[in-house]
């Protein structure tokens, strides 16, 4: 007992090395630093004021107040903090370990509208703070299976350690489904199939909201969904929520196209390794496309048509590209999978934009993600240099406001056996 | 059996010319021919086709950054290769150019030896990842040291043109690691063929792929077979191992009696004896192809590599190979090596890693992201290994990250270090290091030229050499090497 009231103490004292920056009145101002705002152009030798967990004030010509911590940045960089739209973090700590795994529930039901992401997240994984220290500052996670994965939920990495890790847990965020070959297997292996039960499901959804009442009096048709399901999908179908679906083959990604114009939702696109084939129908839709750059080969049949520079030929064609790590123990890496896109010829503003603005936009995070705002909640980060380049790291990281620990499970191994080593 | 084995050889060759001439010349009547001696074929098998012919270019890169690979560089420096091999380098004002030569301005642009994957399943796990084409696992049995993943390496995979592109020229094709003891290895060169024993890399040896940890004791002990535990594991290994221990005398008893027996053959003919005096040619052990894998491994002729993840289990291994009698080449995987690296250093046992894999299963639990620098810094041979068909294409970017890794923490690590991770230390881990793996006159021209500095993220190779032959060139009108994309809108892309 006195140990974990010890424990307690400790960690409600307990204040990363960079909170050092913290001065007396609160105030930090981030010096000589290259700002890149997203939302604005780029400002070279310019200043960011931290006050109150708000940027209050960033530019070339900032009047930094009196007793205000200075921290030098000269050569470094302030980017908005990124985001990872397609993980599994905080669902998945060990994969091959199933008790740790929330993300992929084994059940034979296709439509699983109503399962929320957000009831089987764990703040506190240690994959978290693995992707923290390489400047991921909130993801979305989601869960996988099905045909109608369920509802995604929006993560803000603080530190697991720190009494503010409650608040990791954000909103419901998106309907996740599948289609093409995963989701045919969902509803025994066929293309059409999928698309009958999520226009029967849709259907239902839409049938129910104008007749709640007789729902309730059971004097309604017979619905195959479930109540709890069909809110949830009425989120979608009210266009508060987008139908996020994971597609790849060009075909499978025109039939989500005009199953979203028919049913009139906001529609976005994961995985997409085709999507390049149907780049203007995707533009004029405006639906944007989540993808890992990476991902080059013909992995499957739905896949064959994969290439490279995919990333970089949608941006060009208008498309809104998010870039994501679709991993849970990876998102550390997504830095370079934007490096990697660009490197493929993507332009490196796109770049940036496809892990802040993009992902804070498509999933309506408007503000004080994805961005450098006077005025809002701050979640930026300072790096060495170019965050895309292996050659530099995160220094600061700022969630809402608050300077993050970056060390993790790995760091204190690593100085366990660095000591033990004498290395 | 002298009589049968006559008669079995005639029969066969009743209807061949050759035959019929030996007959007419009557040898067959001579002192009885040795019969399992030389024709006794060994594990390696030859290809049908023949290697590439040699290049007959000479081409000269004239005053790049050239990065040799054993951890040293030249700035403003050249290099000449001509035909298969290097011929030089050195400072550009120490190199004479050979007047044929064709010319390459290095202005800008770095060259190092191609990359080196010792961790690679291109082929045997083929995209696209369908049932179809998954054989890399002999999961029918927990030892098949009598498997060769060259019999099951399909040369259309797709993925062999984007490793190029990645600069990787050499790779150690491995079974996978749902077996204790997996089978062969085989390098091979992705110098694209169709035949795949035609990409092997003349002498080089084969490697036996081994597994400890999760992997064969979930294969088998969901089957309620054995292993299911680490126990089990451990001990058919060391069993196995001691059949092959037996195995390998008896073979050499039997080449020692053979060799007697010969000698008595030769003094026979030379006497013109009828060869009756001779007795019975000796009869060996029948030939076991998986104990004779492992005989070779006791002999030190095949590289052992082993799939192994933690701290404990390699020093386990590391007690059961002095038992046995083996050398392990290279730990696979092994995120816990930096927990052992002073060890690892002192045994000179490779570790073949990634940057920042970790998480996937219980044993990867613990990898750190300078796993890489600390088993380097300490001292051992570090090597950035793939396992991946996407992660083979960017080799020098994971080798770029486990350095930053390693700098940022404080660890003695520089640029020229970690391009051994990625070339010389591989090389050493195959035992291919004299052929290939560094950029030193007389070994092989496998040579990438990269736009920028290959620890960039922006770096790409312009264009990649094996044995002399371009195989890539960015320049160079795309195309299709893998068949499976004919027909499809990627076919000429180069991204």
């Amino acid at each position: 007992m006195r140990k974990s009231i010890f424990t307690l103490v400790l960690f409600g004292l307990y204040l990363p090395a960079t909170s050092q920056a913290w001065a007396d009145n609160g105030v930090v101002a981030f010096t000589n630093a290259q700002i890149y705002p997203v939302s604005s152009a780029p400002i070279k030798n310019g200043t960011l004021l931290l006050k109150n967990g708000k940027i209050s004030a960033f530019g070339k010509n900032v009047v930094i107040p009196k007793g205000a911590k200075l921290v030098d940045c000269t050569g470094k960089w302030i980017t908005p903090g990124f985001i990872d739209s397609a993980t599994q973090l905080g669902l998945r700590e060990v994969s091959q370990v199933a008790g740790t795994v929330d993300s992929s529930p084994s059940r034979k039901d296709p439509i699983r509208a109503s399962v929320r992401a957000a009831d089987g997240v764990n703040p506190r994984s240690a994959a978290i703070g693995v992707a923290r220290r390489h400047g991921v500052t909130s993801v979305l996670s989601v869960l996988s299976g099905g045909l109608i994965s369920g509802q995604g939920v929006w993560l803000n990495l603080f530190d697991g350690r720190n009494k503010s890790w409650m608040n990791t847990i954000s909103d419901d965020t998106g309907l996740w489904m599948r289609f093409g070959e995963s989701g045919a297997r969902a509803v025994g292996g066929s293309r059409a199939s999928a698309i009958q039960h999520l226009r029967e499901t849709f259907d239902d959804a839409r049938l129910y909201s104008q007749n709640r009442k007789n729902f309730e009096k059971n004097t309604l048709r017979h619905l195959v969904t479930s109540r709890l399901d069909l809110e949830a999908i009425l989120k979608v179908t009210s266009g508060k929520e987008p139908l996020v679906v994971s597609v790849h083959r060009a075909s499978d990604i025109l039939a989500m196209l005009n199953f979203a114009r028919d049913q009139r939702l906001r529609l976005v696109i994961v995985g997409g390794a085709e999507a390049w084939l149907v780049k203007s129908q995707l533009a004029k839709a405006k639906v944007p496309v989540i993808l890992n750059p990476l991902e080059n080969l013909p992995i499957s049949f739905e896949s064959r048509n994969m290439r490279g520079d995919n990333a970089a030929i949608l941006s060009e064609a208008g498309v809104r590209v998010l870039i994501s790590s679709q991993s849970t123990h990876n998102v550390s890496s997504l830095r370079f999978l934007v490096g990697n896109a660009i490197r493929a010829g993507l332009k490196w503003s796109e770049g940036l934009r496809s892990v802040t603005l993009n992902p804070a936009d498509t999933f309506q995070r408007n503000g004080s993600y994805g961005r450098l705002e006077r005025g809002k909640k701050a979640s930026f980060v300072v790096w060495t240099g170019d965050p895309f380049e292996p050659v530099n790291w995160a220094e600061t990281v700022v969630i809402r406001g608050v300077i993050q620990e970056t060390q993790n499970r790995q760091t204190r191994l690593r100085d366990k056996y660095k000591k033990r080593l004498g290395l | 059996m002298i009589v049968l084995a006559l008669l079995v050889l005639g029969a066969s060759c009743a209807t061949g010319e050759a035959a019929k001439k030996k007959l007419e010349k009557g040898t067959l009547n001579s002192p009885q021919k040795p019969i399992f001696g030389e024709k006794n074929p060994r594990a390696v098998e030859e290809p049908v086709l023949s290697p590439h012919p040699e290049a007959l270019t000479t081409t000269a890169i004239v005053g790049a950054t050239i990065m040799i690979g054993n951890g040293k560089r030249i700035q403003n420096g050249s290099l000449v290769f001509q035909g298969r091999k290097i011929l030089a380098v050195g400072k550009k004002s120490d190199i004479k150019v050979p007047a044929k030569a064709k010319v390459i301005d290095g202005k800008g642009l770095f060259v190092t030896p191609g990359l080196i994957d010792t961790h690679s399943h291109l082929g045997v796990y083929a995209t696209p990842h369908v049932k179809a084409t998954a054989d890399g696992n002999e999961m029918t049995d927990p030892t098949t040291p009598y498997v060769f993943s060259e019999h099951a390496f399909w040369p259309q995979d797709p993925g062999l043109r984007t490793a190029v592109m990645g600069g990787t020229t050499t790779i150690l094709v491995l079974p996978g690691s749902g077996n204790v003891i997996g089978g062969r290895a085989v390098v091979l060169q992705l110098d694209p063929r169709r035949e795949t024993r035609a990409m092997r890399l003349h002498q080089a040896p084969f490697g036996l792929k081994m597994a400890c940890g999760e992997n064969p004791k979930r294969v088998y002990g969901s089957k309620g077979r054995q292993p299911m535990s680490r126990m089990g594991s451990i001990s058919i290994l060391r069993r196995k191992f001691i059949k092959a221990q037996a195995y390998r005398h008896a073979q050499r008893v039997h080449e020692h009696e053979r060799a007697e027996w010969l000698k008595k053959y030769e003094k026979a003919q030379d006497e013109s004896s009828d060869g009756k005096k001779l007795g019975k040619e000796p009869f060996g052990p029948t030939r076991d192809v998986g104990l004779e894998t492992l005989a070779d491994v006791l002999d030190g002729k095949i590289t052992v590599h082993i799939h192994c993840y933690r701290a404990d289990e390699m020093l386990q291994m590391i007690a059961l190979s002095k038992e046995l009698g083996f050398k392990i080449s290279s730990f696979h995987h092994a995120t816990s090596a930096y927990k052992i690296a002073d060890v690892l250093a002192k045994e000179g046992i490779a570790a073949s890693m990634w940057a920042d894999w970790w998480g996937f299963k219980l044993e990867a639990w613990d990898a750190v992201e300078e796993n890489v620098a600390m088993v380097s810094a300490a001292g051992g041979r570090a090597i950035v290994h793939s396992d991946s068909e996407i992660g083979i294409q960017r080799l020098n970017q994971e080798a770029s990250k486990a350095l930053h890794s390693g700098r940022r923490a404080g660890l003695g690590v520089d640029e020229d270090q970690a391009l051994q991770w990625i070339t010389l230390n591989p090389a050493l881990a195959l035992g291919i290091d004299k052929l290939t793996g560094s950029l030193v006159p007389g070994k092989l021209a496998d040579v990438v030229i990269w736009d920028k500095n290959p620890f960039s993220i922006y770096a790409k190779a312009q264009s990649v050499f094996i044995q002399g032959r371009k195989v890539f060139s960015r320049q160079d009108p795309p195309q299709a090497w893998s068949d499976f994309l004919v027909g499809t809108a990627v076919e000429e892309v180069n991204p």
